[in-house]
């Protein structure tokens, strides 16, 4: 164990966990100073985020376990950070515990002690806790549950050093015993049975905390069940205990599982109720979060209140973006113009000067012109995540995603997605259930995300001027269109008859500090600019190099590898309306990043940022550019959010699924407004 | 338990309080339940259902949790 622990980092290692909504993410944010999402919708930190600690010249590695209410198999975050702590064995675990909602939070501690983890209790939110009249003896706690009790409001930086101290100690000090809970006589004996046979099995007791392996057991936890069948001489325990469980079902008539939940709970009640006063009941107490949830789940109010919202994010992302974008575009332009200048000036030919100024700063700027944009739309999703509006809205839409085969957390990613995908699909995470999370990474890519914007733009300045807005607004609702049809096709023909719990915790409203919404959106928009900064710009050179490959042809004609590749693929588009070599290469392009299908037409027409809106006016009609329009929003994603895919299914069915799903879906609906468009005399 | 006076929890109306008697949920749902603190013997009280008539949500161990309708109809409540 202790080599094991060396081998792995040779540091101290902390890890944090607790529920989500706990003040995880901003405690974790004080220790280390690392730039990490804040979030306020339950399960936001799923993945595994490390920073480092520096405390008295040493530096310890803090691992931030996703937020979870128990450390069961319900779910991937549960299995991440239940995994974590048993193979990895960090030397102390800060369990971050929410002051004001502290029994429900105790159980995933009580299961840490259980696994004889070293544990310190950072006891969080206090200032809430005093708010709602609620009275904690720390060190009665801290005496009940034999671990330190640090309290903390992590949003004030309040008690972030004493826990620091606290939590050194402890992890330089030995293991202490693991929490042992009274199951009762029928339970205990059981226990017992389980434990004689773990201790005397040696890779057994030395993987697993004995006590620890024989309640999972008796819980019929299936993957601790398979984990154990795996390792040879364990048939006698698994049939031990499954004569256990079935001895305890008839003798009490209840299962090991709600025994045992019941107990923990019970345990936690009586910690509870010696270090915890209550002045006035929850049911008395008419809070804050009760009036705003009056109106925000109203009856009447709620769906119009969500819908406000949404148009609200909208508005202030487009609007307040827009005139932003200009200044952007400037830049490049006046950039482009002052290189080019002094390329010219200094003798570059015309293929580096081209090179530079069309292929280099051309496309850096039409990744650039995106940022704010994204940086606006992720902060409104931000302080709906931290006000915990999300989970509202989660919960006042769940009805009609749960008609679409989805989940009313499906919600976020979907909505994220028109962000960027990517986020979008790595928010599917919060999903626990394999279905719903499959389900909507498949059609968050349907979503329109803002990358998919300049190529609206670029066509909608060409011939829809005035329509500006509707045309746009038509393109994002037929993604939704056609993400719902997808959403309950899917769940027809690819998981039928399955169905997942809901169970959603709505955290208290709380005033979002502008750190945690500014963390949020820097960490977001840099998913963004980094997957623009690398992809983009090597597509961009990419095409260039392919534009003038073979030597001697002209730049980006039909001779050059760039238009033969587009050529070859043409006549497939022709029934769409936009069967020319250009189109066709533009999309092919698109795929390494949507974006890229504004800088390709931009580099085959050979004009820049400015003429690429007048060679498309001349060469297209306004139906094939609003059938060119729905197929870029709804054909095969990037190669991001591809990658992103690959990695958040495991699985390359469901990626290669997605790729080709959405190109057949682009091109059917491409093909039928260019087809229905011309039947009504559009051309 | 006295299942005569007992009702599902999905029956409860807004306002309505009651005590877990049995949690008749199987797999993964009734892991969630009963992670989530509605264990038998514990007080919820109903606070109101959303907008299209399901979920709703119930206060419980003094935080609010939503459940659907269908799930709340596998938890067996004891009027008070
Ligand atoms: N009043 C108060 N608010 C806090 C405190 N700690 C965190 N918050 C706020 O609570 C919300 C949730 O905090 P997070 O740090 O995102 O919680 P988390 O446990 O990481 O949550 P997930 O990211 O959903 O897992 C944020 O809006 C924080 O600003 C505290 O001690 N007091």
């Amino acid at each position: 164990m202790e080599a094991a622990r060396v081998l792995q980092t040779g540091e101290t290692v902390i890890a944090m966990a607790g529920n989500p909504n706990s003040g995880k993410s901003s405690i974790f944010n004080n220790l280390t100073g690392a730039r990490q999402h804040v979030g306020n919708y339950a399960g936001v930190t799923v993945e595994k985020k490390e920073g480092k600690l520096i405390h008295q010249g040493k530096a310890y590695k803090v691992v931030d376990l996703p937020g979870t209410y128990s450390l069961g198999a319900y779910s991937e975050d549960e299995r991440v950070a239940r995994d974590f702590i048993l193979k990895e064995k960090p030397d102390v675990i800060i369990n971050v515990v929410d002051a004001s909602n502290i029994e429900r939070n105790l159980y995933l501690t009580v299961q840490l002690l259980e696994m004889g983890a070293n544990v310190v209790v950072a006891l969080n939110m206090m200032d809430e806790a005093k708010e709602k009249a609620i009275h904690i003896d720390v060190a009665k706690i801290s005496k009940l549950l034999g671990v330190p009790v640090v309290p903390t409001v992590a949003t004030k930086k309040q008690g972030m050093k004493e826990l620091v101290v606290r939590a050194i100690q402890a992890a330089n000090e030995p293991k202490r015993e693991a929490l042992k809970i009274n199951y009762g006589s029928d339970l205990e004996k059981e226990l017992k049975k389980l434990e004689d046979i773990i201790s005397s099995h040696s890779q057994l007791s030395q993987e697993y905390p004995s006590r620890y392996l024989a309640i999972k057991l008796l819980e019929e936890d299936q993957e601790v069940y398979q984990q154990v069948k795996a390792i040879p001489g364990t048939a006698e325990l698994l049939e031990q205990s499954e004569e256990s469980a079935a001895f305890l079902l008839d003798e009490t008539g209840e299962d090991a599982e709600s025994l045992i939940a019941d107990r923990r709970y019970g345990f936690i009640s009586g910690v509870s109720k010696q270090a915890v006063r209550k002045r006035i009941s929850a049911e008395q107490r008419l809070s804050f979060s009760d009036k705003i949830d009056k109106v925000v789940t109203h009856r009447v109010l709620g769906i119009p209140i969500f819908l406000a919202a949404m148009w609200l994010v909208f508005q202030f992302t487009f609007a307040l973006g827009d005139p932003m974008i200009g200044w952007v575009e400037g830049f490049f332009e006046i950039l482009g113009g002052v290189v080019g200048g002094w390329l010219a000036a200094a003798g570059a030919s015309d293929l580096i000067t081209s090179f530079i100024v069309d292929g280099i700063i051309g496309g850096v700027g039409s990744v650039m012109v995106f940022i704010p944009n994204i940086v606006l739309l992720f902060f409104a999703i931000a302080l709906l995540e931290n006000s915990g509006y999300m989970a509202r809205a989660a919960y006042v839409m769940d009805r009609f995603m749960n008609t679409l085969g989805l989940h009313g957390k499906s919600f976020i990613p979907l909505l994220v997605g028109f962000g960027c995908n990517v986020p979008g699909i790595m928010a599917a995470r919060t999903l626990e259930n394999k279905k719903d999370r499959i389900i909507t990474i498949l059609i968050t890519p349907l979503m329109s995300c803002a990358a998919r914007l300049p190529v609206y733009v670029l066509f909608v300045s060409a011939f829809f001027s005035q329509y500006e807005g509707l045309i746009i607004f038509s393109l994002y609702l037929l993604g939704i269109v056609m993400a719902v049809i997808m959403g309950v096709i899917f769940k027809r023909l690819l998981f039928p008859g399955e169905v997942s719990p809901f169970v959603l915790e709505l955290p208290p409203y709380r005033i979002p500090t502008l750190k945690a919404t500014m963390i949020h959106m820097w960490e977001r928009a840099g998913i963004f600019v980094k997957k623009a900064g690398t992809i983009i710009f090597s597509v961009v050179v990419l095409i260039w190099a392919l534009s003038v490959l073979p030597w001697g042809v002209e730049p980006g004609s039909k001779e050059s590898a760039l238009g033969q590749i587009g050529s070859f693929f043409a006549p497939l588009f022709a029934p769409a309306g936009f069967g020319s070599w250009e189109a066709s290469t533009a999309l092919i392009f698109g795929i390494l990043a949507k974006e890229v299908v504004v800088g390709t037409l931009g580099v085959i027409y050979g004009v820049g940022e400015e003429g690429v809106v007048t060679a498309i006016h001349q060469l297209w009609t306004p139906l094939s550019a609003y059938a060119f329009m729905v197929m870029t929003l709804l054909y095969t994603p990037c190669a991001a959010v591809i990658g992103t895919i690959k990695r958040e299914t495991g699985s390359w069915k469901w990626t290669v699924f997605t790729m080709v799903y959405t190109l057949v879906l682009g091109w059917v609906m491409a093909v039928l407004v260019y087809q229905v468009g011309r039947l009504f005399g559009l051309s | 338990m006295s299942a005569k006076d007992s009702v599902v929890l999905s029956d409860m109306k807004p306002g309505s309080r009651g005590k877990v008697v049995r949690i008749s949920a199987k797999g993964p749902l009734r892991r969630r339940i009963l992670d989530m603190g509605l264990v038998s013997g514990v007080e919820i009280n109903v606070k109101g259902v959303a907008p299209l008539g399901d979920p709703m949500e119930i206060l419980v161990r003094g935080y609010s949790l939503s459940l659907r309708k269908q799930e709340a109809a596998e938890i067996h409540v004891e009027v008070m």
